[in-house]
């Protein structure tokens, strides 16, 4: 007869085969972070900044002052009737509204950085169309180079997530779909070790996220030339800890859940404040300095900010010690406390 | 002597929230004997046998298999123990062969799974997936992941449960097989048939308590007759009139009829024809079959197996 591995390894290749013969699975391991990276990479793609939209309330100077403003690269402006203009400005479509007649009046919402950015290059070309000279001339000099542009950003914390999101679902679904089935307490009723069953499900996660981060990482490469400046070997270490800390919180999460709705209900109260507040598509150094301890603990912030690291700033392993032992803290203190709850029967 | 015993409990009891699942119990089960539990749904049975398997902790009694606790020695006792549950659902997604050889992983010894698969005619399966099996190959293959660990004791919970006749028949093989082999059964089943036929001895549980144990002759002969006459009149006799037929034994009312229990048919037939002619009554409908053990169970409780 073909040899029987040892359970652990036949657990983890049955584990395996079970996954791969489940199509659906599939497309969100593999077809959805690749249709999310393509999305907000074009998006977000290169190109001249977009100009502002602004109102000019119509009146006798607003003629001449759309000529003025037309001047300016970054700004898009437009005549509107004064109360169409307000109508704008409140709905966000315009960033700034320009009243008065010979004193100009700036309507605008300060807690809006697109919108004081509008009214400085709106005074400005309004000051030079009336005369004011010019104290200086400075030359710009823009940056292009990898780790400023926001796919760069986006890309390592696509990755972070998908592998939140592929772990977890990929261990609670298949824990409590097993448990529902009561295969589980079909499986302890035999000498299968408990501590094998969980650590299977750990291990064979691992093939999947390989296969996973390789191809968002070759296809952010291809196709928005995104690089791993860093060490590769360091980058598939982080993505390893980071998997682990996943597949123990999914485990932690689904080891007492009875039923899908209820394991659902809690993997999205689990995962939600990471995707608001762990870096994936925008910074959390915006978060109040207080809360950003806090935020920094949290599993995905540590494996976003330590792929960032690696990817953008080619960093060695030194650099992202907190980050590793925050991930491996996660990833032991969840297998810990779920063997220990775990639901059997 | 208690290690000549493959199972014994004293004092069993499960209460859950709102019922005594299992109220008081006590059984044995010889080694090399194929021992039934007879009930109806929410008997006990169930849960009587999960304890046993070491899978429900009782709230009070003594359980010992194979002369071990589960407490000291629950691993010894899982090589060495095999089962299948009411209801398991194995991975839909892997085959067959599959599924038997992570079973198989988990024990130290036992039959090669091809082997197993042979001896339960699921050879022509063995790379069709599970999700694809028809109900008597999956139980069949629910009973392939109890035997291989070569187990001394074999739990079935209801193997036969919603499975056609011939699946039926199957599975009754491969458990005489085991037997002929030196194995102990313990099986749970509400079809009486199935528990006559198999079992050695049968316990009848109702509402967690074991209303009678012994053979199949022995339960049968408690009946104290040999037959069963159904009918039904219009309008309905009053029991009175019923009492005096030779050789009958009591009856039970059933709708607008009677179930009696009585020696000789030949005897009491004509007997029931005539006192319902005297009453001025007429006949509806008549049966007449050998006294089983869903009779004692009906004598018992006035209830039937299947829908009590």
């Amino acid at each position: 007869m073909p040899k029987v591995h040892g359970p652990l390894v036949e657990l983890s290749i049955a584990r395996v085969k079970e996954f791969v013969r489940e199509t659906e699975a599939i497309f969100w391991v593999f077809g959805f972070p690749l249709l999310l990276t393509l999305a907000l990479g074009f998006a977000f793609r290169e190109k001249p900044p977009d100009r502002v939209p602004i109102g000019i309330a119509a009146g006798p100077a607003a003629e001449q002052r759309l000529a003025a403003l037309s001047r300016s690269p970054a700004l898009q402006p437009r005549i509107y009737d004064a109360k169409t203009g307000r109508e704008e400005l409140r709905r966000g479509k315009i960033s700034l509204l320009i009243e008065g007649d010979t004193q100009p009046v700036y309507r605008l919402d300060p807690t809006r950085p697109d919108a004081r950015a509008a009214r400085i290059e709106a005074d400005d070309a309004l000051q030079i169309a009336a005369g004011r000279a010019a104290a200086f001339v400075a030359r710009e000099e823009h940056v292009q180079e990898q780790g400023a542009r926001y796919v760069d950003f986006l890309v390592p914390g696509l990755i972070g997530m998908n592998l939140m999101g592929t772990s977890m679902w990929g261990i609670g679904f298949s824990v409590v779909n097993a448990r529902l089935k009561n295969l589980l307490k079909r499986l302890v009723a035999t000498p299968m070790r408990k501590s094998h069953y969980l650590l299977a499900q750990f291990l064979s996660r691992l093939i999947f996220l390989i296969l996973e981060v390789v191809v968002v990482a070759v296809f952010a490469w291809l196709v928005f030339g995104v690089n791993v400046r860093g060490s590769i070997a360091l980058f598939a270490l982080v993505c390893l800890f980071g998997g682990m800390a996943f597949a123990g919180l999914g485990l932690l999460v689904a080891s007492r859940a009875r039923t899908l709705e209820a394991v659902s209900g809690m993997m999205n109260l689990v995962m939600m404040p990471m995707w608001l507040c762990s870096g994936v598509f925008f910074s959390y150094e915006r978060f109040p300095d207080k809360v950003k301890p806090l935020i920094r603990a949290l599993p995905l912030t540590a494996l976003n900010d330590a792929l960032r690291s690696v990817m953008n700033d080619a960093a060695t392993i030194g650099a992202i010690v907190p980050q590793l032992l925050t991930l491996v803290g996660w990833s032991l203190l969840c297998y810990a406390i779920g063997l220990k709850i775990f639901r059997w029967v | 002597m208690a290690n000549d015993l493959a199972i014994s409990c004293i004092g069993l009891k499960k209460y859950y929230a709102d019922v005594k699942a299992v109220d008081g119990l006590d059984l044995s089960v010889a080694r090399g004997e194929c021992f039934g539990l007879l009930g109806p749904n929410g008997a006990g049975k169930t849960t009587t046998i999960e304890i046993l398997e070491g899978l429900t902790k009782a709230d009070a009694g003594e359980v010992r298999v194979l002369g071990h606790t589960w407490n000291n020695d629950a691993r010894d006792l899982r090589e060495q123990i095999g089962l299948s549950l009411q209801e398991t659902q194995l991975a839909d997604k892997l085959t067959v062969y599959e599924t038997l050889r992570l079973f198989r992983s988990f024990y130290r010894r036992g039959p090669d799974p091809d082997e197993l698969l042979r001896d339960l005619s699921l050879d022509e399966k063995r790379n069709a997936r599970v999700g694809k099996l028809s109900g008597g190959q999956k139980q069949r293959l629910a009973v392939a992941c109890a035997l291989v660990g070569d187990p001394e004791l074999l739990f079935l919970d209801e193997p036969t449960t919603g499975l056609d006749p011939q699946s039926r028949l199957q599975l009754w093989e491969v458990v005489a097989r085991f037997r002929a082999k030196g194995g102990t059964v313990l099986l749970t089943t509400h079809y009486m048939e199935e528990a006559e036929r198999l079992c050695d001895r049968i316990a009848i549980v109702d509402h967690g308590h074991l209303i009678a144990l012994g053979t199949p002759k022995e339960l049968i002969a408690k009946l104290e007759a040999a037959n069963i006459i159904e009918f039904t009149s219009a309008p309905a006799l009053e029991e009175s009139a019923l009492g005096g037929i030779t050789g009958f034994h009591g009856a039970t009312r059933r709708g607008e009829g009677w179930l009696l229990r009585v020696d000789s048919l030949a005897v009491a037939v004509p007997q029931l024809l005539d006192i319902i002619e005297t009453s001025g009554a007429k006949l509806v409908t008549l049966s007449t079959h050998a006294a089983t053990l869903e009779d004692l169970f009906v004598s018992m409780t006035g209830r039937e197996l299947r829908d009590a």
